[in-house]
């Protein structure tokens, strides 16, 4: 975790007089506050990038068709790889990749996003002028912690149904070795044989901008609560 | 036991001889092991080299890989190709369309890669067709015939499709003099009157567009082979002659009178320049242009009606003639445009003119004569020097950029490195068998790549397994990084490869087209939406604008269908993904199959002639469900009233 210098700098700090340690506590969690204004605007990097990437190799895609997923809709990493995931999925049976107008998400994600950024920045400027206290970014670090969990369960959940779902009609059934009907569903983390392809999912830069500002706006928790403690 | 003991001798012997002839084979074998590892390409690794090697009597274009020899495709040129309908769809027909009509076949001669201040660009190919004189350009995106235009006038397009230094144009000679314009008159009065017509045909900078900028009236010898100066030579061209006796029959004796024959030189600038301010008279000439457009995947045939000629005697100064000896095939000028090398085919010399001597012959006015108003230059005067090769038969030099020279041998069977200056002769190593022309990637440029040279020998005979009094011609890889010459490779080419081009693998590998955009297709007869597809009657005309994706044809249940009628499969491959071509092919087609590239259209014209349910498939193995992409077409007959209906999956 991010533990930056000037935090540990304060350990070493006299405790002189009370007046002196009130300017000081406050320069603390002013610092504090910036990186709670910081934090939650690396969320925005998310209507830029994609949130996952899903990459798709087999011998005779010796240059994979990969799958960015943005918080607004599904992007192929090159032009026509939707198209070509598609036209692969349909011999077994998988559904097509959803339109923007398929999922309430690609509606709602962004607009959720986009209110916590909001939220978190003001909090962060309330921080700065004092009005609120550092339990407060600790509160919007949690809430988008279990938003963050809540989309990851309802992305599973779809990476479920897009690879258990299939046309009754497939031209391919397969089943497993046990009998029971093979499925399709891409891993939610890390990498998965799937008949001729490799399939691995991995957050992309829409998530690791996410991950930095979150853990900023952790930081800033714990600055601020240090700046109480030392008081 | 006296014998006996003879016999252990001689026993004794064999075996000693036996195992001396077994450390030749094995250091034979060491020898061979490192070629192998030079010319070993390994699975997944790509050439380090492109060549284009002429398909001469195949009239289409071949490309390799060096050095591993592997041939990658056919590239359909001035012959129709049922393996892609090329010659046969509605679409590549007018590609093959001349004065003379459709013309399915030609001798396709010597490829020339497009060049930017004298250095391989990599754009495009240019390659003639020597029979129905035409020259054609290939698109290095799309490794496709882009475009053929007809030369008029000309007979035996033989000194062709060379390019000047920055591809301001490519140019034409003809081999055959012939009556100009054509006309009724008797043979044996070519001489004085029959024509050599050299053709300039300038190529659009932008898109490659060529058009006929003038034709040269030379006199009326055989033009055999020719070459752009570059350098300081850049404007002139220079083009070997034969049958300078005007010999219209068994040439082959009546052609080889003279001891010496020319090089034309031709300052194409200045009549350019002639041309520009009015120049030149414009005569009837029937020719057509031919265009393929990328976008509407239509080739479209534009007969011309007249040409512009030029008097080379009316324009001072622009051509001379140098001596050279013996009937000379290549003329090839080395990387600094110095040289111009005359291959005197039926002596065992080379002939080298000095650009540099022949500039200051022409400003001192020294010449020797003249022939039909053309100045001759003094042998002596133009010449640097001769390379006493003691070979026979030399056809052809190309050059590696480090100051050498590489020629073959015909009769001697032979390449023969010999270095420019000097003019003495280093290397020389045998071909197998009786070699026509060589090619070093870059090697007819300012800016060689001198690693390996490929010789195209004529005779085959033993180097492959037998196949029959026909065989393939053989190619042979030669290693040249080094003082020596190293044979390499022997690789089988298709055709006749009379010549070759190539380039650096990088120059091409980034801009190969893998697909053609669907959204950019303008094609009158495309179906670019999924239920885009439709059967539409016209008379006794229905067009079908029928899609393919993996694995089925839509529609593919069409019903209505008459004896008599004109059915146009008008097919659109759907497919946005590389390398997933669909093929289609129906019973009693009077042409041949179609392969339709990814978001490509095609069309292939049937007559049913009896009614019946005549089954349609793909021809290319595109998917594990390729089998089932097939269909089923109705005919009925000429006068029934079925409705025309067509469907997938009903």
């Amino acid at each position: 975790m991010t533990c930056p210098l000037f935090l540990q700098i304060e350990v070493y700090q006299p405790n002189k007089n009370r007046s002196q340690f009130v300017i000081f506590k406050s320069k603390k969690m002013k610092k504090a506050s910036i990186a709670m204004i910081i934090g939650p605007l690396f969320l925005l990097g998310l209507y830029i990038f994609p949130l996952w990437n899903i990459m798709l190799g087999a011998p005779q895609y010796p240059d994979p068709l990969g799958l960015n997923i943005h918080i607004n809709g599904l992007q192929g990493v090159n032009e026509f790889d939707i198209q070509n995931i598609d036209g692969l999925n349909h011999y077994i049976g998988m559904h097509t990749l959803p339109k923007v107008e398929d999922m309430w998400e690609f509606g709602t994600f962004p607009i959720v996003i986009g209110i916590m950024a909001a939220l978190g920045v003001s909090i962060g400027i309330l921080g700065y002028l004092d009005k609120l206290s550092f339990k407060w970014f600790l509160g919007w670090f949690l809430l988008m912690s279990i938003l963050g969990l809540l989309g990851m369960y309802d992305f599973n959940e779809w990476l479920i149904d897009y690879g258990t779902n299939l046309d009754s009609n497939a031209i391919m059934k397969l089943t497993n070795p046990d009998g029971s009907p093979m499925t399709y569903k891409p891993p939610l983390l890390g990498h998965v044989k799937m008949l001729n392809f490799d399939v691995t999912s991995l957050p992309s830069t829409g998530a690791w901008l996410m991950f930095v500002g979150m853990m900023l706006t952790l930081a800033a928790a714990f600055m601020g609560w240090k700046s109480t403690k030392t008081q | 036991m006296k014998i006996d003991k003879y016999f252990i001798f001689y026993m004794g012997l064999a075996l000693m001889l036996a195992s001396c002839g077994e450390q030749k084979n094995s250091s034979n074998g060491a020898l061979s092991s490192s070629a192998a590892e030079k010319v070993y390409v390994a699975p997944g690794e790509q050439d380090e080299y492109y060549a284009f090697l002429s398909g001469g009597y195949s009239g289409n274009l071949t490309v390799y890989g060096l050095p591993s020899g592997r041939m990658f495709k056919e590239i359909p040129v001035f012959s129709q190709f049922p393996t892609s309908g090329y010659g046969y769809s509605e679409e590549t027909v007018p590609m093959l369309n001349t004065s003379h009509g459709f013309v399915p076949w030609d001798d396709l001669h010597h490829p020339d890669i497009s060049q930017t201040n004298g250095e391989l660009d990599g754009r495009w190919i240019f390659v003639n067709g020597n029979n129905t004189p035409r020259i054609a350009r290939v698109d290095l995106s799309t490794f496709e015939t882009a475009e053929i235009i007809e030369v008029p006038n000309s007979a035996g397009n033989h000194s062709s499709s060379f390019i000047t230094e920055n591809t301001e144009y490519v140019v034409a000679g003809t081999r055959f003099a012939v009556p100009v314009p054509q006309r009724d008159m008797p043979i044996n009065e070519y001489k004085g009157n029959f024509k050599g017509a050299l053709t300039f045909i300038s190529v659009d900078p932008e898109h490659g567009h060529m058009a006929i900028k003038f034709q040269l009236l030379m006199p009326g010898f055989n033009y055999d082979l020719s070459h752009p100066g570059r350098g300081k030579s850049h404007g002139w061209f220079f083009f070997t002659t034969y049958n300078t006796e005007e010999a219209n029959s068994l040439l082959e004796v009546n052609a080889s009178q003279n001891d010496k024959d020319f090089i034309a030189a031709i300052n194409w600038k200045k009549i350019e320049e002639y041309v520009n301010n009015g120049g030149g008279t414009k005569i009837p000439a029937k020719y057509a242009h031919n265009v393929y457009d990328e976008h509407s995947h239509t080739g479209t045939s534009t007969l011309k009606e007249e040409v512009l000629t030029v008097d080379p005697t009316k324009v001072p100064g622009a051509v001379y003639f140098l001596p050279t000896p013996k009937s000379p095939h290549g003329c090839d000028v080395d990387p600094t445009g110095q040289y111009i090398i005359g291959n005197g085919k039926l002596s065992a010399d080379l002939t080298v003119h000095s650009f540099d001597k022949m500039i200051a012959a022409i400003e001192g006015e020294k010449f020797d004569g003249e022939a039909y108003g053309i100045p001759i230059l003094k042998f002596e005067d133009v010449l640097a020097g001769q390379v006493k090769s003691g070979g026979l038969g030399p056809l052809h030099t190309e050059f590696d950029g480090k100051g050498n020279a590489y020629t073959t041998f015909f009769i001697s069977s032979e390449v023969v490195k010999w270095q420019l200056g000097t003019w003495e002769v280093i290397d020389r190593k045998p071909t197998y068998y009786s070699v026509g022309h060589l090619m070093i990637p870059g090697g007819n440029s300012r800016k060689p790549f001198g690693k390996y040279v490929v010789a195209m020998n004529k005779i085959t005979k033993d180097r492959y397994l037998p196949t029959g009094p026909e065989m393939e011609h053989s190619a042979q890889l030669y290693d040249i990084s080094g003082d020596k010459m190293e044979l390499i490779y022997d690789f089988p080419t298709h055709g006749e490869p009379h010549y070759a081009a190539g380039c650096p693998a990088e120059l091409l590998t980034s801009n190969s087209r893998k697909i053609y955009r669907l959204d950019e297709n303008r094609h009158p007869y495309a179906v670019t939406t999924a239920d885009g597809s439709k059967v539409v009657r016209d008379g006794n005309e229905v067009h079908i604008y029928m899609s393919t994706i993996r694995s089925h044809f839509t529609p593919d249940n069409i019903e209505g269908i008459k004896v008599g009628d004109k059915v146009y499969f008008h097919i659109t491959n759907h497919e946005q993904d590389f390398d997933v071509p669909h093929g289609f092919a129906i019973l009693g087609q009077n042409s041949s199959e179609l392969l339709v590239m990814p978001g490509q259209t095609k069309t292939s014209v049937w007559e049913p002639k009896e009614v019946g349910v005549w089954p349609f498939y793909c021809t290319d193995f595109c998917s594990a469900l390729h089998q089932e992409m097939q269909g089923y077409v109705r005919v009925s007959p000429a006068n029934s009233n079925v409705e025309l209906k067509w469907s997938l999956g009903e």
